[in-house]
């Protein structure tokens, strides 16, 4: 494994993501995904993610390579159409032991490579089962000022043969999980899979955590994130080829990370990206795709309705966290007018049974802050969290539609040579004739090239939707059961605090 | 409080436990409300309609006996403020509890002032009692003139008397005693009522995620859709289970210690009153003591009547008063602690029921595929 072939020159990561208007900007960006620059000639250049691309020339490749179709020459001008989008995801310098991850250049012999698919990794996973387990902690403030940041420990504890230890742990700030995020979205998100988009970036929190608040709303800022990071690397490495992205393993086991730097609040960067955005929702409008496959069209409003749906349910649940936290507050203050009123009687079975119920109520007030806390980090951060991946998916959909126009644009520009060629059979120009011929071969490579990639995004966005959809399943069920649990728990506390004050109400006399 | 002692002494034609107020009806601008009682006589039911005006003439009835000695020695059962329909904000906040769900803990307050004031030793001899409870006809709304309770003088005799150092050592302590326990009272019930209309609020917050959480049931046979739109509607169940708790987690708390609060705030309001009333028939007698002895002899005469009735009066005053004290405070500790004892196992029962109900939907879940 070349080490520094996955450390990319960070001058360089920059100059990508500049030209590529990825997420430089940290909130909305980071939610949504990162696409190359939405200006159609950005594309074509010979723009490459400097490190994949020189990991694509080191160690194996070449053997993929060697048995890739032949119409691709390591510098044939194929190359840089295939590269344009960023570099193949699907090959990694890291070769699992076991299966042979396909190219996804080249895969114009598709007989050749039936056994080593997409489907092979998923069966791989399958044996290899999913024993992986991440957590974050220990927030630790490194630095002062408003240059400081927290520094989070993530351990990850897994019998998985990708890594070279069963448990270890690092140091990572959170500006590295946007960087590993930023990576990931770079490579894979053009190509169809649903990368998590990384919790977000909060000024005024982490303001106030830098400026050495330490109250209440700080600490709760802190863990809120803590959680969130924790979500996020679970959901990536749940996916079986994020996995066994060399960035995701870099960003677990290796104790110096280079700095992501782009991820700077508020930077020029960020504007451009703001401005790259905006130049694609109007190309958005005006791509007119022929669905021919009415899987992809239901899919597409079905996401629309969940992303309504869901972001209707987070607003209910903040609403609830709010009346749960005022509950809190309320019982806190009755509980001491109640100690008061004890403290003031004369008769002292009543007096006390008063006292009594001051500490009750001031129990039971413990219990609404854990109950509005459940609320909270369960619910509506795993909401929050929804709302987000849907926006990613739907990111991955409008590649889709990208994908195609490219294609289309290939074919049209195709026609159009070959208008031209045929005006100059009739002229004399050997020349031209032969140049027009040679653009047509090329430009045929192109048409293909697209609808390969065409039909190769299509066929990962059906299986990453099914992913999708049975991990969110998933999540909901594991979140509610475990909310269920807490009910059950605090109705149970509630029948012990009562239970424990009933003789006291009974002995006044 | 019910005053089990005087039972025997009533002069009312109707078991005192069994008068009810049932029912309230919304005629228009003005509330009804449907008293039934249960004749002694066991010929059966006495029910009677009622508006708050009535309520009031009652009252105004029972302020007025100027000539039932000592009747300025008794804790007057207070009746509660003025209810409305669409009763501004204001109205709302002063009736509190009282104010809350459609009338009933109103309906339970009315019934507690009627039985209280039917189990009066004293009060329930007015043949107004028997009047407002049995008559078919409502009582007459003529305004009663003259009353022991002039509002309007009642703030500056407030000012004025509030501090008089009293003759006996029972009455300063109580009366020391009642002006910090209706502070902490009154805080206390606000306090609690503040709980209740936040537990009102989750209840209905519930409520809608429930709804929202419908919303997401999605028809159609793609498995994995289905499969969440089970979750969604589970869910749903869940929350609508939550509304339920969180409702009757708030109406026990309303119908016990809620009422109970309210009750106990307005007693030391009323027997405040009636410290302030005696404490003025104290100054009053030392004026009377003093004028009599600085008299000269032409008027001496006059002036010792004048005293010795005084004295008189405020002999009976405090005679009726200690009763009336030492009867309070044994019906209001005894009063709280059934409100304490009820909420208790009020909010058991709510506790269990909702545990056995979450538990419910947690199998569900665990056993979905």
């Amino acid at each position: 494994m070349a080490d520094a072939a996955r450390d990319p020159p960070p001058d360089r990561t920059d100059f990508q993501e500049l030209e590529d208007g990825e997420d430089l900007f940290p909130e909305p960006a980071a939610t949504q995904e990162s696409e190359p620059a939405s200006l159609p000639a950005a594309d074509i250049s010979t723009n490459s993610n400097g490190p994949k691309h020189d990991s694509l020339f080191d160690d194996d490749p070449e053997d993929l390579f060697a048995e890739a179709t032949e119409e691709v020459s390591l510098d044939s001008p194929e190359r840089e159409v295939l590269l344009s989008d960023g570099p193949s995801p699907a090959i990694t310098p890291i070769t699992p032991p076991t299966s042979v991850i396909t190219p996804r250049i080249g895969n114009a012999h598709d007989d050749m490579f039936t056994h080593s698919s997409f489907d092979e990794i998923e069966e791989e996973e399958a044996c290899d089962s999913f024993d992986m387990h991440i957590s974050v902690s220990d927030p630790e403030k490194v630095g002062d000022g408003m240059n400081a940041y927290m520094a989070y420990k993530v351990t990850t504890k897994t019998s998985m043969s990708v890594f070279k230890l069963n448990e270890f742990s690092v140091k990572r700030r959170f500006s590295d999980f946007l960087g590993l995020h930023s990576k990931l979205a770079s490579k894979y998100l053009h190509i169809g899979y649903i990368v998590p988009p990384a919790p977000e970036k909060s000024i005024v929190g982490m303001t106030k955590v830098k400026v050495g608040k330490e109250d209440q709303s700080s600490n709760e800022f802190v863990e809120k994130r803590r959680l969130a990071l924790e979500r996020y690397l679970m959901r990536t490495v749940k996916h079986p080829v994020l996995l066994k992205d060399p960035d995701v393993l870099q960003f677990l086991e290796s104790s110096e990370l280079p700095r992501a730097v782009s991820t700077q609040a508020l930077s020029s960067a960020g504007l451009l990206r703001m401005v790259n955005k905006a130049a694609d929702a109007v190309n958005k409008m005006t791509i007119k795709m022929n669905e021919s496959d009415a899987w992809f069209e239901e899919k597409q409003q079905h996401f629309e309705n969940l992303d309504i749906q869901l972001r209707k349910l987070h607003a209910s649940v903040e609403s609830l966290v709010c009346h749960r936290k005022e509950l809190s507050v309320n019982t806190a203050q009755f509980a001491k007018s109640a100690a008061m009123l004890g403290n003031s009687e004369d008769h002292t079975a009543l007096s006390r049974a008063l006292s009594q119920l001051a500490e009750v109520e001031e129990k039971i007030d413990q219990l609404h802050q854990d109950q509005a806390n459940g609320d909270f980090f369960l619910f509506s951060e795993l909401l929050g969290d929804y709302v987000r991946l849907i926006t990613a998916v739907r990111g991955v959909f409008d590649h889709r539609m990208k994908t195609w126009q490219k294609w289309q644009d290939s074919q049209f520009l195709l026609q159009k040579k070959r208008e031209a060629e045929a005006k100059l059979q009739g002229a004399n120009k050997p020349d031209k004739l032969q140049q027009a011929k040679d653009e047509i071969k090329e430009l045929e490579g192109k048409v293909q090239q697209g609808e390969r990639d065409f039909e190769q995004i299509s066929k990962t966005i059906r299986k990453e939707v099914s992913r999708f959809e049975k991990e969110r399943v998933n999540d909901f069920k594991t979140i509610i059961i475990k909310y269920l649990e807490s009910l059950v728990q605090t109705q149970q506390q509630l029948i012990k605090y009562w239970e424990a004050f009933l003789p006291e109400a009974k002995a006044i006399s | 409080m019910t005053d089990e002692v005087n039972k025997g002494t009533s002069t009312l034609s109707v078991h005192i436990d069994s008068i009810k107020v049932k029912e309230v009806l919304n005629e228009g601008d003005t509330l009804t409300f449907l008293i039934v009682s249960q004749k002694l006589s066991g010929t059966g039911e006495c029910p009677v309609d009622r508006t708050y005006d009535d309520f009031e003439w009652l009252q105004q009835h029972l302020f007025s006996q100027e000539d039932v000695p000592g009747i300025q020695g008794v804790i007057f059962p207070p009746l509660p403020g003025k209810a409305q329909v669409n009763a501004s904000v204001k109205v709302m906040k002063q009736l509190g509890f009282l104010g809350l769900g459609e009338w009933q803990p109103y309906c339970t307050a009315l019934e507690t002032f009627l039985r209280q004031v039917a189990a009066h030793s004293i009060l329930s001899k007015n043949q107004a009692v028997e009047t407002f409870l049995t008559s078919s006809d409502p009582p007459g709304r003529q305004k009663v003139k003259k009353n022991i309770f002039n509002r309007l003088s009642q703030a500056m005799v407030e000012m004025r008397t509030e501090g008089h150092k009293d003759v006996d050592e029972f009455f300063q302590t109580e009366r020391d005693h009642n002006l910090v326990l209706t502070g902490c009272t009154k805080n206390a019930a606000e306090r609690f009522l503040d709980v209740v209309q936040t537990q009102q609020k989750i209840a209905t917050a519930s409520g809608h995620f429930s709804t929202a959480l419908h919303l997401c049931i999605e028809p159609g046979e793609d498995p994995d859709k289905q499969a969440f739109s089970k979750i969604c509607a589970e869910f749903s169940e869940v929350f609508e289970s939550m509304k339920k708790n969180m409702t009757s987690v708030a109406e026990n708390n309303v119908s016990t210690l809620g009422l109970s609060l309210d009750l106990e705030s307005r007693y030391q309001e009323a027997e405040k009153e009636m410290l302030l009333r005696r404490t003025c028939k104290l100054v009053e007698l030392e004026t009377s003591r003093r004028n009599a002895e600085k008299a000269k002899p032409v008027k001496k005469a006059a002036l010792e009547e004048v005293r010795k009735a005084a004295e008189t009066e405020f002999e009976h005053i405090c005679g009726v008063a200690k009763q009336e004290i030492t009867q309070l405070q044994r019906s209001r500790v005894e009063a709280m602690k059934q409100a304490l004892v009820q909420l208790c196992e009020k909010q058991i029962h709510t506790a269990r029921e909702s545990a056995d109900q979450f538990n419910q939907h947690l199998q569900a879940f665990r056993g979905m595929a």
